[in-house]
This record gives C-alpha cells, sequence and structure tokens, in this order.
C-alpha cells in the first residue's frame, strides 16, 4: 500500500483550516507586540539610567548579559511553576530577551553621541532633561532603532518556543503539525513566522527612516540591503 | 514555595542523578543510549550533541568566512545569511527536519544546531579577516610575501579573537538550543524540563530549567577564559570593542 500523501504545502490545509491559523497568527502578532511594547517601556529608562549613573552601567548590563544567556526553553521552566501555563510565562519570558537587546541598543547608542555635540547643547543651556530628549535621544535613534529591529526579529522566532507552555502561537501549528506529522502544517506555520518576522522588520525600517530624515542618504543604502535581504529570505523559506 | 523544596528534593536525590539503572540503557537491537532518567547521562548527551554541531558548523563556516574575508568578497551574503537564520524560529527548522527524511531524534537536533551555529562563525571569520587594517596588509605584500602567506600568516593571526568571539557565541547558543530536542524526541538535558511538564512535576521542571541555564552560563563563562586566552593583549580592547557593536 502506498504511503498516503504528505506534502509539504498544501492549499487544502489552509482552506480547511483557516480559522485556526488565522487564530493561531494572531496570537503570535499579539505576543510580539505587547513584549516589545513592554520591554521598550521597561528598558529606556532602565538605559538613561545606566548612561547616567555610570555605576549602575556595569551591574545593569552585566545582569542583561546573565538573562540572555539563559536558554529560552529553561527561562519558561523557571517562571513556569510561579506564573503558570500560558501566556503571562511567555510574555514574561519574551519581554526578559527583548530587553536586553534594547537596552544594550540603546545604551550604545547613547554612548555614540558625539561629545562634541552634547557640550555645544550644554554651553546653549540646554536642561538636562532638554538634553536628553532633544539631543542625546534623537542622535541615538539610530542604534535604538537597530535594537528594536533586532529585537522584533528575534521575538517573532522566539514565541514559538511558548509550545513548551502550551502558549506559543505558530509554534503550537508546528508542534500539532509535528505530533500529527503534517507537514504542510508545519510548513504554512514556519513560513508564516518568517514573513510576520520580516514585516514587521520593514515596517519598522520604514518608520525609522521617516523618524530620522537627516539619515536618509545612509538608509537607502540600508534599505536596500534590507529589501535583498527579503528576498533571500522569501526565497530561502520557499 | 513547595516547588522550591520539590525542586531541592529532585536535585539532593543521588537516583535522579545516576538514573534508575545505570546511566545507560539497552536498547531493543542491542545497542544502548542514554538513560532518560540520570541527569548525568543527559549532560554528557547534551555536551555530544552541542560538540556535534558545533563541530560541523565550523568545519564549514571556518574556511568560508576565512576565505570570503581574505578576497574580501560576500559581505552582503554573510549578513543575509545572519539575519535570515535570526528571523527562522528553531523550532520550525526542527520541526521540519524531524517531519522530514531525517526523522525525529538527535540527528535532527544535530542538524538545526549546526545550521543556527553556522552563521556568528562565519561573520565573524569574514570579518576578522577583511577588517585587517590594509596599511598591515600592504606592508606584508611590500615584504614580498604571497597572497598565501599573507592569509596564513598576517590576516589569520590578527583574527584569532574575532574568530574566537564567533566560536564562543555559537557554542553558547548551540548549549542554549539542544534542550529543544526533548520536544522532538531527542534527548539532552532538555528532557528533565519536558518530562517535568507532561507529570505536571514542577519541582522537576524547575530543576531542570536550573540545570540548563547553569549549563549555559558556564560554557559561556569557560569559553569566554579561553577567548581571552588565545587574544593577545595589544587586541583585547579591539576584540572588546567589536564585540560591544555587534
Amino acid at each position: 500500500m502506498d504511503a498516503p500523501p504528505n506534502p509539504w504545502f498544501s492549499w487544502q490545509y489552509l482552506e480547511r483550516n483557516w480559522g485556526e491559523v488565522v487564530d493561531a497568527l494572531v496570537i503570535h502578532i499579539e505576543l510580539t507586540l505587547l513584549a516589545v511594547t513592554i520591554a521598550v517601556a521597561i528598558s529606556l529608562p532602565l538605559a538613561i539610567l545606566a548612561r547616567r549613573i555610570p555605576r549602575l552601567s556595569g551591574p545593569i548590563m552585566g545582569f542583561t548579559g546573565v538573562l540572555y544567556t539563559i536558554p529560552s526553553f529553561a527561562l519558561f521552566a523557571l517562571l513556569a511553576p510561579y506564573t503558570g501555563i500560558g501566556r503571562t510565562t511567555v510574555l514574561i519570558g519574551l519581554v526578559m530577551y527583548a530587553l536586553l537587546i534594547l537596552v544594550r541598543n540603546i545604551v550604545v547608542g547613547l554612548e555614540g553621541v558625539d561629545p562634541d555635540v552634547v557640550d555645544a547643547a550644554k554651553g546653549l543651556g540646554y536642561s538636562p532633561t532638554k538634553l536628553l530628549f532633544s539631543v542625546e535621544l534623537p542622535n541615538a535613534l539610530p542604534s535604538m532603532i537597530a535594537g528594536l529591529r533586532l529585537a522584533t526579529v528575534s521575538t517573532v522566532a522566539l514565541v514559538t518556543v511558548g509550545v513548551v507552555v502550551g502558549y506559543g502561537g505558530l509554534g503550537q501549528l508546528m508542534f500539532r503539525g509535528l505530533q500529527s506529522d503534517y507537514r504542510a502544517q508545519i510548513a504554512t506555520s514556519a513560513l508564516l513566522c518568517l514573513a510576520l518576522a520580516l514585516i514587521l522588520d520593514v515596517v519598522l525600517l520604514a518608520a525609522g527612516r521617516l523618524a530620522m530624515p537627516w539619515n536618509r542618504q545612509q538608509g537607502k543604502r540600508g534599505s536596500r540591503a534590507a529589501r535583498k535581504s527579503a528576498r533571500a529570505q522569501l526565497e530561502s523559506a520557499s | 514555595m513547595s516547588t522550591i523544596e520539590d525542586a531541592w528534593s529532585y536535585l539532593t536525590t543521588a537516583q535522579n542523578w545516576t538514573g534508575a539503572n545505570g546511566i545507560t540503557t539497552p536498547t531493543f537491537d542491542g545497542g544502548w543510549t542514554w538513560a532518560n532518567d540520570s541527569i548525568i547521562a543527559l549532560g554528557i548527551e547534551h555536551m555530544l550533541m552541542s560538540i556535534a554541531a558545533v563541530t560541523i558548523a565550523a568545519i564549514l563556516a571556518l574556511p568560508l568566512g576565512v576565505y570570503l574575508g581574505h578576497v574580501r568578497k560576500g559581505g552582503t551574503a554573510t549578513v543575509i545569511v545572519s539575519n535570515v537564520s535570526r528571523a527562522m524560529p528553531t523550532l520550525a527548522l526542527l520541526t521540519l527536519f524531524a517531519a522530514s527524511a531525517i526523522g525525529f531524534g538527535n540527528k535532527a537536533v544535530i542538524i538545526a544546531a549546526a545550521i543556527f551555529a553556522f552563521p556568528p562563525i562565519l561573520t565573524n571569520s569574514f570579518t576578522g579577516m577583511a577588517d585587517v587594517d590594509p596599511d598591515v596588509r600592504d606592508a606584508a605584500r611590500g615584504i614580498g610575501m604571497t597572497r598565501f602567506q599573507i592569509a596564513t600568516r598576517v590576516e589569520l593571526p590578527l583574527a584569532v579573537p574575532l574568530i574566537a568571539a564567533g566560536l564562543r557565541t555559537s557554542s553558547v547558543q548551540t548549549v542554549a538550543t539542544v534542550p529543544l530536542a526533548a520536544l522532538v524526541a531527542g534527548g539532552g538535558l532538555g528532557v528533565i524540563i519536558n518530562t517535568g511538564i507532561a507529570t505536571q512535576r514542577y519541582g522537576q521542571v524547575l530543576a531542570g530549567g536550573i540545570i540548563v541555564a547553569l549549563v549555559a552560563l558556564t560554557t559561556d563563562a569557560v569559553l569566554g577564559r579561553l577567548q581571552r586566552r588565545v587574544t593577545p593583549p595589544q587586541l583585547r580592547a579591539a576584540a572588546a570593542a567589536a564585540k560591544a557593536s555587534a
């Protein structure tokens, strides 16, 4: 007897399970956006603190570095006994990982601000707050956007590990496809993950270009590279 | 905090380390595998899988990165490779391999982990070779070195700190990826966590998480020390700067 067909892609699967796939995708997007938003809200003050009080910079960077080294699988396992199985655990884990990338990039961005520019602003009588918001942060923006893109793309990929605690968005579909040996389900969810990462990356890139009109020339080069990598991603995935 | 007590008692029970019937289990075909109920056995299996994955990745990525860096071509390609690997969920690759002809188990995990270990080694050896000061390269050519001599005696020694950093990054990442093997019926330390969740023994889950985290942190610390040792003192500041910007 021939084995039943087990294609890597099937429109029929997509048609019949459209609702389920969309549900998983929506959960995936929600988790990603929520985690990145919370991470931004926490990392910005942390990074500014690390920059303002150099004594705190070592501990903050060291702590985030250690957290980042802990494997996601282990982190979910450490959290699960306390926060339970499901959404909260995944969300906390995701925020923690995104946090580290963001803090690092914001601090690097703030450190990279030309001291002469800061000096000039001080000479013009800028208060520390005004200095931060109208000189330092805008100058650190390229590095911050780079961190945001990196954090978002990694978060999209990381959501799938949430399967461990039963809340992995598209990872859930992947895992079920594996358990029932249904290739189309695995491949579809994997493709959707890649596409989601790609779309969010491009959106952030565009947002960054809009926010940094003074960086257009550089941005143009960056976007062409990004488009190239986007095409490569699609090609390698299909 | 009964979970912590459970985790403690799991970690302090000798049988959980040595396994109920030793650290190996006979298989039906007369061979043996690592026992699934022994932390020691799973730890050894974890390390062997990680070493296999990093070795495969290094054998492929090191010569390629060193060569491309030497001729200074393919920089965009290496960036694309590392970007795509970031967007690709590990679980996706694992499940894809497990469902393909490769099949369930450790082989799929090692191949997937090797693929994710590949980009850091490639980009770092590329950058290390390509970023060698052009004046140094010029000087080497000026004293009559051949291209091969320049590559092996000038560029490669200067690239060693970055290459070591790449190997460290990919090794730590691999040690952190291998636990996912438990999801596709593979071995390694992830099994402790997965079994714990499946049987709702959260003390065991916590203990497994602690073990995996400690293994990753230890790997990072040990390799960090090795990396420092192979970095000449004069190059340490440069290596640190490169790491901060990466």
